[in-house]
């Protein structure tokens, strides 16, 4: 188990260090930059400024200035929000966008296992198909759509909840952006969950856990939801990558602080820096949480760790 | 001796997209104290349905209606929770195909175990203690190892002893055994016969060895049902049906079956098709592959009568079985 | 986004399918669509979707209002049939409908642009790997596994920052990023084809790999294009709105339904028409294009069902 972690570990690190090469070089040789702006900055401001960023000098030694400042946690400066380090601007958004998303990561992977486990017990009966409906509202109507309808429903016409922005510590601000997040999310688990606790409560296994007289309720705890969870966890993956996405929206939608404002001005205004430092950073917490999922996976499925 | 199962009018069916189709029909048998029961038949004619119906397994579409007396409650139409009682302590069941009956995420002892926690209140080192018993007592070596053993590390053979493990472990007054040599090797085969016949011979457990191949039950099964089309066909005691079959499947089964067929000169299998449950033939569903057919087997299905003091057959020919007369 | 509409599910499915049922890849294709055509909700929604797209392209010629013509007396108005605006006017006096078709319009060209891009790479890329096996097909095939690990919107934003200003260019560089699944299906489809006897008679006849790729492997791959095609169009019009709704995509005074959504969306509260008209299309769009995909799941996987 712990051989196969360590691998899953050394086998990420090329990722990471090849995404950063890439996005640095795609980045530093698109045409354009962020002091392209409306006038042309007078050629001795422009060299200065040059000069402060690096930029003056050869690519190669940039990108190895760029890599050192990486591995000590230093993103550079941002180019647009001047008086910002990139790590600055990423400490100030990043714990409330984690803090969001691990919100909606946990309510929607438990909402939506319960709801998918109860569907499958209760196949083509009524809270099937309510879920069915749910699941296929919550997967279809866009989150940016979603996220004003449900503003304008809750906090424009009912005025029970915030429209929008962020007091620490207020839970009544996070009820619609956790909602939101954790729709789709919490849909997709629930159809994944459906599915297979379909499959595995007609497997040959669950007939010999029943032939056993176990009862209901130890065969679906004990027998019945570790394998039903197995394609689930090999969504939780993918799942991520959605929720990084839908936080993008649903902060901007509800006015929230995290690090999807500045990513978002920062591809606006052509900001490399941030664009770039946000995009390794995002890079290496997905990595990191599939690892942690692909472990949890070997833990699920024995066959798996021998592999 | 005492019957410890007693099946009257065992009916089971299957609801279809509009239709429904009937696995088993009208199926009447006793289970002896101890005895060996065979069912045999080709596959398909409803020898696994009928006895999932008992132990109360059949799918989301099947029903069974009729009565399944173990000892004095019926089995049939009880309540799953109530079932859970009796089924693993005293009817068990051993499925077909071992590699995938047993739990693949879930170490060997802890599907073992389980069932003396439910069923005898055991602590879980006791039934811990227990289970190891047991695995060495089907012949598992090293059985602290394979107990602590995910299924997938054990072969087919292993797999299909720890199943007869976990069905005797609480004693059961019957064993329900479902073609448990089909998907095992030939040389492991009779070892494994061998183990069922010692065991609940220990145990005073009476089996039910259900099986497609005639060649498992010869010195195994005192007694013998042979079903077709989801009806028993003929019954009696083991050496009677070999030596002196009375319906013409039986005998057709026993010249396809290499192990008994060795005695005669050649090997046949039956001419055509099993029927499908959907649509079975009028009259007698064997009629169209039987050599021995008349005008009313086309016309009325016989009924399961008597034939001498212990045994039953269901045809209307009533003249002597030639084997000549099939080829 | 990636997984709206099961694609990689459906599709990775489908290339399985072709890899392993080697010699039958055709036929494959097919029977899926056979059993497509008997699914009805499938067939409502292929209809549905021909409708709105018929609309949007030839719906403007008959409008009284172009996308682009100030209504002076009629700014901000709900729907009024005497005047033509069916589906009211927005705040600069345009009438909502005719944005709404020239909207679609433009996602959905996007959306063919990104498409077609990510076809032809992903023919090319495939076909590459599948018909050379070996190491190239390992390395190559590890690569997609990895971009596939990688959140798609982080690429896609990169490409916001270098090609800011062209919508097309975005799209076109959209589509050099959905190229992936489109690659693993052609492999699985080349893998089998290449074992059949008139890809030998043309070796044997002196043909080069790109001789027999574009002449017998690429013909082949009809059925397999048009599925694909038919699931990534709804996934680039979702990412096209998102990004249009971030400010990131299509941008004044072109217009797409994600725009028309960010700039009714505000102003929803008093003008609930300019959020009504694109939302309802997207929204319709969407259903039909999910029900379709699900239609071809269960074609392309039917023990799925
Ligand atoms: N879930 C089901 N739905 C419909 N028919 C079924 C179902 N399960 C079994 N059957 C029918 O019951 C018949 C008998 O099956 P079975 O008892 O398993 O045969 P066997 O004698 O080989 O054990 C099958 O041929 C099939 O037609
Ligand atoms: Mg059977």
């Amino acid at each position: 188990m712990f051989g196969y972690a360590l691998r899953r570990v050394l086998t990420a690190i090329p990722i990471v260090l090849i995404t950063i090469t890439v996005c640095f070089f795609i980045l530093r040789l698109a045409p354009g930059g962020p002091f392209d702006g409306e006038r042309a900055l007078p050629p001795d401001v422009m060299k200065n400024l040059r000069a402060h960023y690096n930029l003056d000098q050869p690519l190669i030694s940039q990108y190895f200035i760029y890599l050192g400042g990486v591995f000590r946690g230093d993103f550079g400066p941002s180019m647009v929000m001047e008086d910002f380090s990139v790590s600055r601007l990423i400490s100030i958004g990043l714990p409330f966008t984690l803090m969001l998303g691990f919100s909606a990561f946990v309510v929607g992977t438990v909402a939506g296992m319960i709801a998918g486990a109860v569907a499958a017990v209760q196949q083509n009966k009524w809270p099937d198909y309510l879920l069915v409906a749910i699941v296929l509202i919550g997967i279809i109507i866009p989150n940016f759509l979603m996220a004003n309808l449900v503003q304008l429903f809750f906090g424009v016409y009912l005025r029970w909840l915030p429209v929008g922005g962020y007091q620490p510590g207020s839970i009544a601000h996070l009820v619609l952006p956790v909602l939101i997040l954790s729709l789709p999310h919490g849909g997709r688990v629930a159809r994944l969950v459906r599915g297979s606790m379909i499959e595995v409560l007609g497997t040959n296994y669950v007939r010999t856990a029943r032939s056993k007289g176990l009862g209901t309720r130890l065969i679906l705890a004990r027998h019945a939801l570790k394998p039903a969870l197995l394609p689930v966890v090999s969504y939780l993956g993918p799942g991520l990558s959605y929720l990084l996405t839908g936080s993008l929206v649903v902060e901007q939608v509800f006015a929230l602080p995290g690090i999807g404002k500045y990513f978002i001005s920062a591809a606006l205004n052509r900001d490399y820096g941030l664009v770039l430092g946000t995009t390794i950073l995002y890079v290496f917490i997905i990595l990191a949480l599939n690892l942690i999922v692909d472990v949890l996976y070997a833990w699920l499925d024995p066959k798996v760790r021998y592999r | 001796m005492a019957n410890v199962l007693v099946v009257d009018n065992l009916d089971v069916t299957f609801a279809l997209h509009q239709s429904e189709v009937k696995a088993v029909s009208d199926l009447d048998f006793t289970l002896a104290e101890g005895e060996t029961l065979a069912v045999v038949g080709e596959s398909g004619s409803g020898k696994s349905q009928a006895f999932l119906s008992i132990m109360g397994l059949l799918a989301r579409n099947g029903k069974a209606s009729g009565r399944a007396m173990l000892g004095d409650v019926n089995l049939i139409g009880m309540a799953p929770d109530k079932l859970d009682n009796y089924r693993g302590k005293d009817i068990a069941m051993i499925f077909q195909d071992p590699m995938t009956s047993l739990n693949p995420t879930l170490r060997v002892k802890t599907q073992l175990a389980e069932v003396l926690v439910r069923h005898q209140g055991f602590t879980a080192e006791k039934a811990h203690r227990a289970v190891i018993e047991m695995l060495e007592r089907v012949g598992i070596p090293e059985p602290v190892k394979r107990a602590n053993a995910y299924p997938h590390e054990l072969s087919g053979g292993m797999r299909q002893r720890v199943m007869i493990a976990m069905a005797l472990l609480c004693k059961p007054r019957v064993l329900i055994a479902d073609e448990p040599t089909t998907a095992l090797d030939v040389t492991v085969q009779a070892q494994m016969l061998d183990l069922f016949k010692n065991l609940t011979n220990d145990f005073g457990t009476a089996l039910v060895l259900i099986t497609h191949d005639l060649g498992v039950v010869a010195g195994v099964a005192d007694r013998m049902m042979v079903m077709y089309g989801g009806r028993c066909i003929e019954k009696g005691p083991t050496d009677t049906l070999f030596y002196d079959p009375r319906h013409p499947y039986t005998l057709g089964l026993l010249h396809s079956t290499p192990h008994v067929a060795k005695r005669a000169k050649r090997l046949d299998p039956i001419q055509g098709l099993p029927p499908s449950l959907e649509h079975l033939p009028r009259g007698c569903a064997f009629h169209p592959r039987c050599a021995f057919r008349f005008e009313r087997c086309f016309e009325e299905r016989p009924p399961l009568l008597p034939v001498e003091d212990v045994r039953e057959k269901a045809c209307w020919y009533q003249g002597e079985l030639k084997y000549e007369a099939v080829a | 986004m990636a997984g709206i509409t099961g694609k990689d599910a459906a599709l990775t499915a489908y290339a399985n399918a072709l890899a392993t049922e080697a010699p039958k890849g055709r036929s494959l294709t097919q029977d899926a669509l056979r059993r497509l055509f008997n699914n009805k909700a499938a067939l409502v929604s292929i209809f549905v979707l021909t409708a709105i797209v018929l609309f949007a392209l030839v719906g403007p010629y008959f409008l009284p209002w172009a996308y682009d013509k100030i209504d002076w007396a009629g700014i901000r108005k709900p729907p009024d049939w005497a005047k033509g605006h069916y589906f009211g006017t927005d705040q600069n006096g345009r009438d909502m409908l005719a944005r709404t078709l020239q909207g679609t319009q433009m996602s959905l060209l996007v959306a063919g642009v990104a498409t077609f891009v990510s076809v032809v790479i992903g023919i090319l890329y495939g076909a590459i790997a599948g018909y050379f096996g070996g190491k190239i097909d390992a390395v190559m095939m590890r690569f997609v596994d990895i971009m596939y690990a990688l959140p798609y919107i982080l690429f896609v934003i990169i490409l916001v920052v270098i090609f800011g200003r062209s919508p097309v260019l975005l799209f076109v560089g959209i589509g050099c990023l959905e190229w992936l699944t489109m690659a693993r299906i052609v492999r699985g489809q080349t893998l089998s084809i290449k074992q059949r006897e008139f890809i030998e008679a043309a070796k044997a006849g002196g043909a080069g790999p790109f001789t027999i790729i574009f002449r017998h492997i690429v013909p082949n791959l009809t059925g397999p294009v048009v599925i694909y095609a038919t699931l990534t169009i709804p996934e680039i019009i979702i990412t096209e709105s998102f990004l249009s709704y971030l400010g990131l995509g299509v941008q004044e005074p072109q217009t797409s339904l994600g725009t028309l959504i960010s700039f009714g969306a505000p102003v929803a509260e008093a003008l609930p028409w300019m959020l009504f008209t694109p939302a309802a299309i997207l929204v319709t769009m969407l259903l039909c294009l999910s029900y379709l995909g699900d239609g071809l799941r269960d074609a392309l996987d039917p023990k799925d069902r």
